[in-house]
């Protein structure tokens, strides 16, 4: 088991590299500058901007800005914001709080909906709860999240005027002031994500459930005489939960990730939107290491899935 | 003529006989700015007065909260490195100039205590140099005092090549000397009709010295309080979070009696212009909203029973289209758009001057600018009433049709004109970007009906503003037939946007497409007339060679006007902001109150 981690680990090193050099190589031959808002002002001369450009080691070769690059990572320096003027893992951390307590909020808030739905669904399969929940989940996940997003801005902000839609990291509040505005603030944007998410989760769960609870050996424990539940949860849901593992597996860089539309719209200082404000000021270090810390996520939970198959499933070895 | 005019019309400011907005308002009409109008008053010998103030709290403090949404929220709170007017504004929170601009362009004293004039012996009487007397007791928030050596090392920290100020075209060419602890001169190399430039304004605040000397030149980057700024200004820094959240509290020893009137102060960033405008409009969440270019429609609509309002401010800030003069689609050694060709349309003044006649300003700005835009025929635009009646401009697909008819050019099979086997074609770029896009369509369709093609190119901005070489969509290398784009103008002063079109900075392959002047326009006359205005010592006589140059554009349309653009901004019906259109949003931030 340590060997099989230890190993994969380090076939790990190799494709981190090989994504380190791709989205290094394309980011440097995205077109154009951080300094380009610069052109406009007739008062900056243009010898600022070239000396920025050197100063920045933004004149030098590819090849040597990658390998100035990868030493840095390697003794633990992420680089420095050409925007910001500051470190870029500073930008990131200070972005992190955020990210996680909303998309994380988010993603559970989708399973408790996605796996009792699913479940049930999947027991009574056509009825009419089924049916509803099939039909809901349909609607859910073809509503993208801008549409929603907006759509409860309107209601439940203009119209009724209930909630804030300006997500706010400075709430004036203390004790159990601040955790209310804190989760009245969150209420929207996880809701527009977690709802979203639960569609597609709930169709998944429920597919995975049919394709076990049809299985002999689940007759065999009715035969038994156990009951409903214990053949439910004991017998059904532990194997059909592997696929399910994957799926929340490879979603989970996504929940550090944050969302990219949502942190727009609801104005949330997350990763997403920390990633596109960079990308369209062509700040290159900081688009460079939030892509390089999701490809090094991806790697990792695909290693957490693959050891949590063996646990779910000790027929699975792992050599 | 406008020589004598001029001392004419000084004399009469003195003695009384003309009104000093008047005068303005005349100098305006020739397309000078009001700040340089109130500028060179000061040079004829008119003390220039503080602009008025119409500040009502009679104690600091007792505000709350100001709630401001900066859609773009600044990333760094050094003023010195700014990529944008979003982090002058930030760090204007902060940090403070000697003087800043009001809404009519008069000077209002922000550090100095007294404006500078001829009649007090602060501003020498040549224009090559100016004293500034600080406000005496003014404390860093630190607790260090705010003495002349802040200002000296200022200067100091920018004009070092390996600080890579934004600023530094400012300060170069002069020389900041103090006198005692509470005096600096400026001396300048040429007598400058605009000696209000540095440290004036926000983008030219100043730093302190104690903080910032061990961070000068190379090291500029490292110094911790490029993050925490510690300035004079009315609120105190709090808080930090690049792209997010500027927070700072009142200043218990604010320098400015019963100023400021908010307890505290926060700058919001990100999302979009139409999302601020209605959490300012519409729902009240906020109370002042940054920027905010919404159309038209979208704003009358979250007006209606909002709880906000829209607000306009009058600066200079003119949509254009330029004119190439250069052949885009032929190579010379490996530049398009070589100084070496010419370009075989526009070369024939005819084609221009029909160009000129096909832009519909009028329906430009009812379908797309609304309030915020204006109608001009000018490049350089000032507040309403001082608008120039000089020049004019007309729709009229008639007249254009009849001058390309003269000139030869008649309609072939498809009913695109030609002459000599060429075509009327043209390549028409911009940035991405809604107002943008529908300007070119109204532009693409009178030009059908007069017989030119226009094709029409859209490129993203960071790339069609971009400084990279390797690119060929940038606007200084205009590899188009005309592109459409704004200059903002930066300072109150239009020396440094005439001075873009100097036959001498050309954007070449040589220079790697970083000189200026991108229409690759050539006029000898143009260049006599700024290098006379240049080296001119009277600056009634300096204004005159500079509204000759602007005519010489005018006549040889390498510009064509298409929309005097307002600052708009979005605020809270009972918020009291003071927005200029010719400084940054939070200059004037220590006189906003609300009415209770």
């Amino acid at each position: 088991m340590s060997q099989y981690v230890l190993r994969r680990l380090l076939i790990a090193i190799p494709s981190l590299l090989g994504i380190s050099v791709v989205l290094f190589v394309v980011l440097a031959l995205a077109p154009g500058d951080p300094f380009s808002e610069l052109a406009t002002n007739p008062n900056v001369p243009p010898e600022v901007q070239a000396a920025l450009r050197a100063k920045f080691g933004l004149d030098d070769p590819i090849h040597l800005r990658y390998l100035h690059w990868l030493n840095a990572m390697l003794h633990g320096d992420w680089g420095f914001s050409f925007v910001s003027r500051m470190n870029v893992d500073t930008l990131i951390l200070q972005r992190l709080p955020a990210t996680l307590y909303v998309i994380g909020s988010a993603q559970i808030l989708a399973l408790l909906i996605a796996i009792p739905v699913g479940v049930y669904a999947a027991t009574k399969p056509y009825s009419l709860f089924d049916q509803i929940a099939n039909t809901l989940a349909f609607v859910g996940f073809s509503l993208p999240t801008f549409f929603t997003g907006i759509l409860f801005i309107l209601i439940f902000s203009v119209t009724l005027d209930w909630l804030p839609f300006v997500y706010t990291t400075d709430i004036k509040a203390t004790g159990i002031h601040w955790v209310l505005e804190m989760i009245r603030q969150a209420i929207m944007p996880v809701a527009v994500l977690g709802l979203f998410q639960a569609a597609s989760m709930t169709r998944f769960v429920r597919s995975a459930m049919l394709d076990v609870i049809r299985l002999d050996y689940v007759t065999t424990a009715r035969a038994k005489g156990l009951g409903q539940a214990t053949v439910i949860v004991k017998h059904v849901m532990r194997n059909a939960m592997i696929p399910v593992v994957t799926l929340i597996a490879l979603q989970m860089p996504a929940v550090f990730g944050g969302a990219i539309v949502t942190e727009q719209i609801f104005r949330i200082p997350g990763i997403g939107s920390l990633l596109i404000s960079s990308i369209l000021s062509n700040d290159t270090p900081v688009v460079m290491a939030v892509t390089f810390v999701f490809a090094c996520l991806v790697v990792l939970f695909n290693l957490i899935a693959d050891v949590l198959y063996g646990w779910l499933d000790p027929r699975i070895s792992l050599r | 003529m406008l020589d004598k005019e001029l001392r004419s019309m000084i004399g009469q400011v003195k003695d009384g006989r003309m009104d000093r907005r008047a005068f303005i308002k005349r100098m305006a009409a020739v397309g000078l700015t009001a700040p340089l109008a109130n500028q060179i008053l000061a040079l004829g010998g008119v003390a220039m007065a503080e602009g008025p103030s119409t500040y009502k709290p009679t104690k600091r403090g007792g505000g709350g909260a100001l709630k401001l949404l900066w859609w773009q929220g600044p990333t760094l709170l050094n003023p010195h490195f700014a990529t944008g007017t979003k982090d002058q504004d930030g760090s204007r929170l902060f940090y403070e100039p000697l003087a800043c601009w009001d809404p009519d362009g008069n000077m209002k004293l922000v550090l100095a205590s007294e404006i500078p004039s001829i009649q007090n012996g602060l501003l020498a009487a040549d224009g090559k140099s100016v004293t500034w007397k600080l406000k005496p007791g003014v404390k860093w928030h630190d607790g260090k005092p705010f003495t002349a050596d802040d200002i000296v090392f200022t200067w100091e920290y920018i004009i070092d090549p390996a600080t890579a100020a934004i600023t530094v075209a400012t300060y170069r060419d002069i020389t900041v000397e103090k006198v005692d602890d509470l005096t600096v001169r400026i001396t300048f190399k040429k007598p400058t009709p605009f000696w209000a430039d540095a440290f004036v304004g926000a983008p030219n605040t100043i730093i302190p010295k104690h903080l910032f000397a061990d961070y000068k030149g190379s090291k500029s980057r490292e110094a911790p309080t490029n993050l925490s700024p510690v300035g004079t200004g009315p609120y105190k820094f709090v808080e930090f979070k690049p792209g997010d959240l500027v927070r700072g509290q009142l200043n218990p020893d604010y320098h400015m009696p019963n100023r400021p009137y908010f307890d505290t102060v926060e700058m919001k960033g990100g999302g979009d212009a139409v999302s601020a405008a209605r959490a300012v409009i519409q729902t009240g969440e906020y109370d002042f909203g940054w920027n905010i270019q919404v159309e038209d429609d979208v704003l009358l609509r979250l007006e209606k029973g909002g709880k906000g309002k829209t607000i306009y401010a009058v600066g200079g800030d003119t949509e254009f289209i330029a004119l190439n003069f250069t052949d885009p689609n032929t190579e010379v050694d490996g530049e398009k758009s070589s100084m070496k060709t010419k370009h075989p349309l526009f070369s024939d003044p005819a084609v221009r001057k029909a160009l000129s006649l096909l832009i519909d300003r009028e329906s430009v700005k009812k379908a797309i600018y609304g309030r915020a835009g204006r109608t001009t025929a000018n490049f350089l635009n000032g507040p309403e009433k001082f608008v120039s009646k000089n020049t004019s401009w007309e729709f009229s697909i008639e007249k254009a049709s009849k001058i390309l008819d003269d000139a030869g050019w008649k309609p072939g099979a498809d009913g695109i004109r030609e002459k000599d086997g060429k075509k009327l074609k043209l390549l028409y770029q911009t940035s991405i970007n809604g107002p943008r896009q529908k300007t070119q369509a109204i532009v693409k369709q009178a030009c059908q009906k007069a017989g030119i093609d226009v094709e029409l190119k859209s490129v993203v901005a960071s790339v069609f503003f971009s400084s990279d070489v390797a690119n060929p969509d940038t606007y200084a290398k205009f590899y188009a037939d005309i592109e459409m784009f704004q200059i903002p103008l930066s300072q109150p002063d239009p020396s440094q946007h005439m001075r873009r079109f100097l036959s001498t900075n050309v954007a070449t392959k040589e220079n790697k497409w970083q000189g200026t002047n991108f229409p690759r326009w050539i006029n000898k006359d143009y260049d006599a007339a700024i290098e006379a205005a240049e080296s001119e010592m009277d600056p009634l006589k300096r204004a005159e060679h500079y509204i000759k140059a602007n005519d010489l554009m005018y006549q040889d349309t390498v510009f064509i006007p298409v929309q005097h653009r307002l600052k708009v901004e979005a605020a809270a019906n009972n918020l009291r902001p003071i927005i200029s259109g010719w400084a940054n949003e939070t200059d004037n931030l220590h006189d906003w109150y609300r009415e209770e």
